[in-house]
């Protein structure tokens, strides 16, 4: 664990902290109310909560909603930034991955719009 | 009396706050929209209410000014303020018909989420002020998680108090880094070092040129002597002519390895070095958000040299920067872009921080709301005269901060054939020197179908403008030959400007009500 949330006894904004739980992937994980879902789960140890083509592991890399990195499945609904949607206690997270199986690839099956 | 004005201002920072807060004083209504929850944009991010902070303003410059402006804006009874709303599409007016585009706007949800009521907005006036993001160069490793930009570092430890890691190196090019270095200290991390790419010499001839202009950038000298200050308190070393040239770690980000470069950012062999990090933070500069403005039809420039004849910015000549990095909107000395009705301040039209943007603001929101025409009383000339001297002295800092912090062009000497280049489709630079090698193949609809480089999620935002360079150095000025019908390709060009679901797309659309915009309600005052 490396990100983390500055401990409140040492943090000069004197801020509160009103404690919520959300799960991701089923799994309890604490925050504060205010957060957005990245930073929680960034304070919770987590680093990378998605997996690009490849597989290869993505977590918070913008932070300000530019690089979709960070997307994950929230209460059903999914592509939600996480680095700009603010936690709400009891939110079911659900990480998810663009692996795609390889022989499928080709220009035409692409999911952007296109220029 | 005629009836006041209409404006809408996209964006809530400094540069769109400022523009709200003349456009009101002009007598215009004005309807303020941003994405987030609080005004403030990037520079004045702070923790969120629920946090309940007893001191929001720690970490911020300039604090109390923008307390005051921001309470005088919300409060106004000519305002009508939308937080929490995208613009996800501008509508230019018909062939024939003048004025600025409808907006279409997804108002007031969490944001990405589902049923978020969709509707229209028509103003008289629009000010663009929707700012910039980090750009960052690719390099081996780049999209391990633990890599951040500077910039998500800097809203997560001023906008959350996370702190991305415990040992950090903040590598790139700019003063920004100082600033993000000092609130990862204030967070609790230890920064290991600081990098800037740009060598001691570069740097140096960039500030102190004509340093007569420096004396109006007081402020700013300030601010950054206060991060340099915290750098040395905690004995942070910042090193010039050195960056991260590469990022190492299993499943995450455990190590750097740095190298000396020379003034091109060509590697120096022999000096690289491993630092053991658990994160880094890199920003090479800024680009400009421009899908907006490209969805209105602003001309995008060059930014002109300070001092030159031509105020703000230039138009591309034939050698032909549009969609290049540099590119910003073009305005004139009244914030007016190409398009009638259509104005832009702030970083959009040139990176030159907040003191220029809340300046450029002013002009554009006096602008949008008197229509452009000068002004008849001594008192508002006097005022507009002194607003654009701050403009251009604001502008005089950025053509220094662009000749003092450039992105050297050896760069691409960095990465290998499969550094990931596009994050989103996982293109490698490899796949990129293949496709720009033939005529054919680096057109570039060509290139983005056959390399899938801008096709994911974040549409190019991230990569456009480096493939866009890569493009231009690697098939030189190879015609783009586009699809009849199509406009020419532009790494910017996003029709849809922010993302919105199938549902949302698929409800009825409604205009937009409020004090903002329906003349019959206008308060007395």
């Amino acid at each position: 664990m490396s990100s983390r949330l500055v401990p409140t006894e040492r943090d000069a904004t004197g801020r509160g902290g009103r404690p919520l739980r959300i799960t991701v992937d089923g799994v309890p994980a604490d925050g504060i109310a205010g957060q957005t879902l990245a930073g929680l789960l960034l304070a919770s140890g987590r680093s990378s909560w998605r997996q690009a083509p490849s597989g290869a592991p993505r977590g918070v890399f913008c932070g300000i909603g530019v690089c979709f990195d960070c997307l994950v499945t929230v209460n059903g609904e999914p592509d939600v930034r996480a680095c700009r949607r603010r936690a709400v206690d009891g939110d079911e997270v659900t990480t998810g991955s663009r692996a795609v199986p390889r022989p499928t690839d080709g220009p035409e099956s692409g999911t952007g719009e296109g220029q | 009396m005629p009836a006041a004005r209409r404006v809408a201002v996209v964006g809530a920072g400094p540069a769109g706050l400022s523009a709200a807060q003349a456009a009101l004083a002009a007598g215009a209504r004005v309807t303020v929209i941003d994405a987030a929850e609080e005004p403030g944009g990037q520079y004045h991010r702070t923790v969120p209410a629920a946090y309940a902070p007893r001191r929001p303003g720690h970490l911020q410059h300039g604090w109390r000014a923008f307390e005051h402006r921001r309470r005088r804006v919300l409060a106004h009874p000519r305002c009508t303020w939308l937080p929490q709303t995208s613009v996800w599409a501008l509508e230019r007016p018909r062939p024939g018909q003048e004025g600025p585009p409808r907006l279409h706007l997804l108002c007031s949800g969490p944001a990405d989420g589902a049923g978020r009521p969709r509707r229209t907005l028509d103003v008289d006036a629009l000010v663009l002020a929707v700012g910039a993001h980090d750009r960052v160069l690719p390099f081996p490793g780049w999209e391990l998680p633990g890599v951040c930009t500077a910039g998500a570092a800097q809203a997560l430890a001023k906008g959350e108090r996370v702190a991305v890691g415990q040992r950090v190196v903040v590598a790139g090019s700019g003063p920004f880094l100082l600033p993000v270095a000092a609130s990862l200290l204030d967070a609790g991390s230890q920064v290991r070092e600081v990098l800037e790419a740009n060598t001691a010499a570069t740097t140096a001839r960039g500030w102190g040129r004509r340093p007569w202009e420096l004396a109006a950038q007081a402020g700013k000298a300030a601010e950054l002597a206060a991060h340099a200050a915290a750098l040395a308190r905690h004995r942070v070393p910042y090193r010039t002519g050195r960056a991260v040239v590469e990022a190492r770690g299993d499943g995450r980000v455990e190590e750097v390895v740095t190298a000396r470069l020379r003034a091109d950012w060509s590697v120096l062999e022999g000096t690289r070095r491993t630092v053991a990090v658990d994160a880094v933070c890199v920003s090479h500069g800024f680009s400009p958000q421009l899908e907006l403005p490209l969805a209105a039809g602003c001309a995008l420039g060059e930014r002109a040299e300070p001092g030159s004849d031509t105020a703000g910015t230039r138009a591309s000549g034939p050698s032909g920067s549009r969609g290049a990095p540099d590119a910003f909107v073009r305005v004139d000395e009244r914030q007016r872009t190409s398009v009638p009705g259509v104005f832009a301040a702030g970083e959009i039209t040139g990176i030159a921080g907040a003191a220029a943007a809340r300046a450029e603001g002013a002009v554009a929101g006096w602008s949008a709301a008197t229509g452009g025409s000068a002004p008849r009383d001594p008192g508002t000339r006097r005022a507009l005269r002194a607003l654009r001297r701050s403009r251009d002295q604001g502008r005089a800092f950025a053509g220094r901060l662009a000749r003092a912090h450039p992105i050297g062009a050896a760069w691409p000497g960095w990465l290998r054939p499969q550094t990931v280049v596009c994050r989103c489709e996982e293109t490698d630079y490899g796949s990129l020197c293949a496709a720009f090698a033939t005529e054919a193949g680096a057109a570039p609809r060509v290139a983005k179908l056959n390399t899938r480089a801008g096709l994911g999620p974040c549409q190019g935002r991230i990569c456009g403008p480096t493939v866009a360079e890569l493009r231009r150095r690697l098939a030189g000025d190879a015609p783009d030959r586009p699809a009849e019908g199509l406009p020419a390709a532009d790494p910017h060009r996003r029709p849809l400007a922010q993302p919105i679901r199938l549902g949302e797309l698929a409800a009825p659309s409604a205009p937009l009500t409020g004090p903002g915009h329906r003349p019959e309600e206008e308060s007395s005052s």
